[in-house]
């Protein structure tokens, strides 16, 4: 939602980011305040993703151009591991599998690795475990998932809660979700929906990097932004997300050309 | 991202130190004489001195493997000391242990005196290659148990040593083990007589200390009709720049409804980061479940030694007699192992359980080699075998060698493998939870060896645990 005096959170300028050598980010802009809600679509290969893993700071992702403001501070000083403490969630596409760990062990070392960081008390296993099993009915999962290794053998619907268990757990101030929609049936899809939907405030604010429209029937979004070829080609509203549903992506590209073809 | 790994991998070795206590060393050099001197030194009957003769004989005809999957110069056999004790006292309680000998086990952690109380451990202590001091030898004697050092048992208990000490491992068994069945100088006995429950875990610390002597212990343990037992074996070296050879020999003997639980924390000095110097690490470790309804097990974490060529087994003897191998094998630098285990099924019925996990990391390789044999006779046997590799970094090797030979068609015999790789997304997932690279490390490994350290007792899981985390753990950049 649009607030009024809201707070700048991420301010993006410019941002150019290379993959094994090869550009993917030509110049990003983006201003996202608290309370708002962002969707950025497009086709496949248009560097959605690579513009959250590059935000969260993913070692392979080289930033070689322009700036990222996170509350006024360069984001770029910050190693992943401060970013996320300092309130940078990413919902990862492909969540990893970590084999032997309980889910309930990381979960808890994540907690209070970030609740340390805000100089809050950390919880016991004891206390913990009550505190997640309250999050996780947010989420309507089963409590063996605090049994099980981390996301090993949790079928594409099951990991992609779990990353939103997560972000309920951390409280990120931006929460980036990386087509958190994708791998999702309908039910399953508005349970994540609505758990996002329940942990949007004024303070925070959500960026959802999606391919499709559906997700936005249930998490609408305040700006959309369209990715193409590294660059942000357009920006609308919520009804930009239902027109791009009908009318493809082609068309926005080409109108894309048009403005930016130098006046003769 | 890959500098963050290789500084987690570095680590120093953190019992480099000497201790300056006065040995008794014999000169360098191997023949008929060395043994003699040996035998004489330690004053033994006769039937040992021609065991020792025997065994070295069929020594000079063998040569050495060949085919384990490690490289290393050739072992020039005469320019070792096969003796090397500390100047013989006699001590009647703790207090006469050299002062300089137990703060030696202080930096290494041993728990000893009250901690040894504390935690409920005997410790038969081994101090290159002569037992120094032996806890709670009272209290175990009173339940009828005899646990001391070989030698001791050789003068106390000749009857017994004679009639088990190579009957698992023959005196000609491999190169390694005829080498130690000639020159053994010291190692551990223990005897748990009919229907007794250890009640406590019995523990053994080694330490190499004189530069460039070898270490050939030896171990015996016999449990009898329905006993009980869990031995535990730490090992750790100072640092040299030689390589030291290590060739110790192991006996497991489990009579009918015996149980022995073997658990070796392995933490011999690895070389440094160039590969220079480190343990050459060669053991041959076996069990025979003799009788029906025995189970022996092995649980072994492996973190040191330049290399490391061992095969902890089972001779499943007796019908429906059980024999488990858990290991973890730890690699760093130019670390080498080639480990693993022999389960040979004899008995009717006969179950055996391996897990295997191999973590390679630095420039070292890792491989697991292991042998399922269901022998004709073996009807209804049964094995399961897991063997897990675990990379870190780009510049290790794993493999795995398994080996199965079932000649009984009612046998049922399964094997799994997998190979999984810390990588820079596996850091990041941790990373942008708020979770540091050395802790995320540290979970992973802990998660991928965790079927195994569950075997381990306690205090030694809890040992287990911290060593893998100093091992890769360090000065995140």
């Amino acid at each position: 939602m649009i607030y009024q005096d809201s707070k700048t959170l991420l301010a993006v300028r410019g941002l150019r980011v290379t993959v094994n050598d090869i550009e993917i980010l030509k110049g990003i802009d983006l201003t996202v305040k608290s309370g708002e809600v962002h969707a950025i679509m497009g086709p496949n290969g248009s560097g959605k993703s690579t513009f959250a893993k590059a935000l969260a700071g993913h070692p392979a992702y080289v930033v070689t151009g322009g700036e990222v403001m996170f509350e006024g501070k360069n984001l770029f000083e910050l190693a992943p591991e401060a970013r996320a403490r300092a309130g940078v969630f990413l919902g990862f596409q492909y969540p990893i599998e970590i084999p032997g760990v309980a889910n309930s062990q990381f979960l808890r070392l994540a907690y209070n690795t970030v609740q340390a960081q805000r100089g809050k008390d950390e919880l016991d296993p004891l206390e913990f475990d009550d505190f997640v099993r309250e999050k996780m009915k947010l989420l309507e999962m089963n409590p063996d998932f605090l049994d099980r290794s981390v996301n090993e053998g949790f079928s594409g619907g099951e990991k992609k809660r779990n990353e939103i268990l997560q972000m309920a757990l951390l409280e990120p101030k931006l929460a980036i979700l990386d087509e958190t929609d994708s791998g999702l049936d309908i039910d399953a899809l508005r349970t994540v929906a609505n758990g996002v939907n329940q942990l949007a405030t004024c303070d925070n604010a959500i960026v959802l990097v999606t391919h499709y429209q559906r997700m936005l029937n249930y998490i609408v979004p305040d700006y959309v932004h369209v990715m193409e070829g590294g660059r942000i080609i357009k920006t609308g509203g919520k009804e930009l997300a239902v027109e791009l549903e009908t009318r493809g992506y082609d068309w926005v590209g080409v109108e894309y050309k048009i403005n930016a073809r130098p006046a003769a | 991202m890959s500098s963050v790994l290789q500084n987690l991998v570095n680590q120093p070795y953190p019992h480099g130190f000497v201790t300056e206590i006065e040995s008794d060393v014999a000169p360098k050099g191997l023949n008929e004489d060395t043994i003699r001197l040996i035998s004489t030194k330690k004053n033994e009957p006769g039937w040992l001195l021609e065991f020792r003769l025997k065994a070295y004989q069929q020594w000079l005809k063998m040569e050495e493997p060949k085919w384990p999957n490690v490289k290393y110069p050739k072992i020039d056999f005469q320019a070792i000391s096969y003796y090397s004790a500390p100047k013989p006292k006699k001590l009647a309680s703790m207090d006469e242990v050299d002062p300089e000998l137990l703060r030696t086990f202080e930096k290494l952690g041993v728990p000893m005196n009250e901690r040894a109380a504390l935690a409920g451990v005997a410790v038969d202590v081994i101090f290159d290659s002569v037992s120094v001091a032996t806890t709670y030898k009272q209290k175990l004697a009173e339940v009828g148990i005899i646990f001391c050092s070989i030698s001791e048992a050789v003068h106390e208990h000749p009857e017994l040593v004679q009639q088990y000490l190579g009957t698992v491992v023959p005196l000609g068994d491999n190169y390694y083990a005829a080498l130690n069945s000639a020159v053994f100088t010291d190692g551990s006995f223990c005897f748990i007589p009919k229907g007794v429950k250890c009640p406590m875990d019995l523990s053994t610390y080694f330490r190499i200390n004189t530069q460039e002597s070898g270490q050939f212990e030896r171990t015996l343990i016999i449990a009898e009709e329905g006993a009980s037992v869990s031995y535990l074996e730490g090992c750790t070296a100072p640092k040299f720049d030689t390589n030291q050879l290590h060739a110790a020999v192991v006996e497991l003997i489990a009579l009918d409804n015996a149980d022995i639980k073997y658990s070796t924390v392995q933490n011999w000095y690895a070389g440094d980061e160039k590969g220079i110097g480190g343990i050459y690490n060669f053991v041959t470790k076996r069990g025979l479940c003799k009788g029906v309804n025995s189970r022996i097990s092995w649980t072994q974490v492996e973190t040191g030694s330049a290399i490391t060529w061992k095969y902890p087994s089972c001779v499943l003897r007796g019908d429906n007699s059980v024999g488990e191998f858990y290991s973890v094998a730890l690699t760093n630098h130019y670390q080498q192992a080639d480990t693993g285990t022999k389960m040979v099924h004899l008995g009717r019925n006969t179950r055996s359980t391996i897990v295997s996990k191999g973590i390679s990391a630095g420039r070292s390789n890792n491989s697991y080699r292991g042998l399922v044999r269901i022998a004709p006779s073996a009807a209804g046997a049964r094995n399961y075998s897991r063997c897990d590799s675990m990379l870190v970094g780009d510049q290790c090797g794993a493999n795995t060698f398994p080996y199965i030979q079932v000649n009984n068609q009612s046998a049922k015999v399964e094997h799994e493998a997998s190979t999984s790789k810390i990588g820079e997304d596996q850091l990041f997932y941790f990373a942008q939870r708020g979770i540091g690279a050395e802790e995320a490390v540290s979970m992973i490994i802990n998660g991928f060896c965790k079927d195994v350290f569950q075997q381990l007792p306690m205090e030694f899981a809890v040992e287990a645990t911290k060593l893998l985390g100093l091992k890769l753990e360090g000065s995140v950049g």
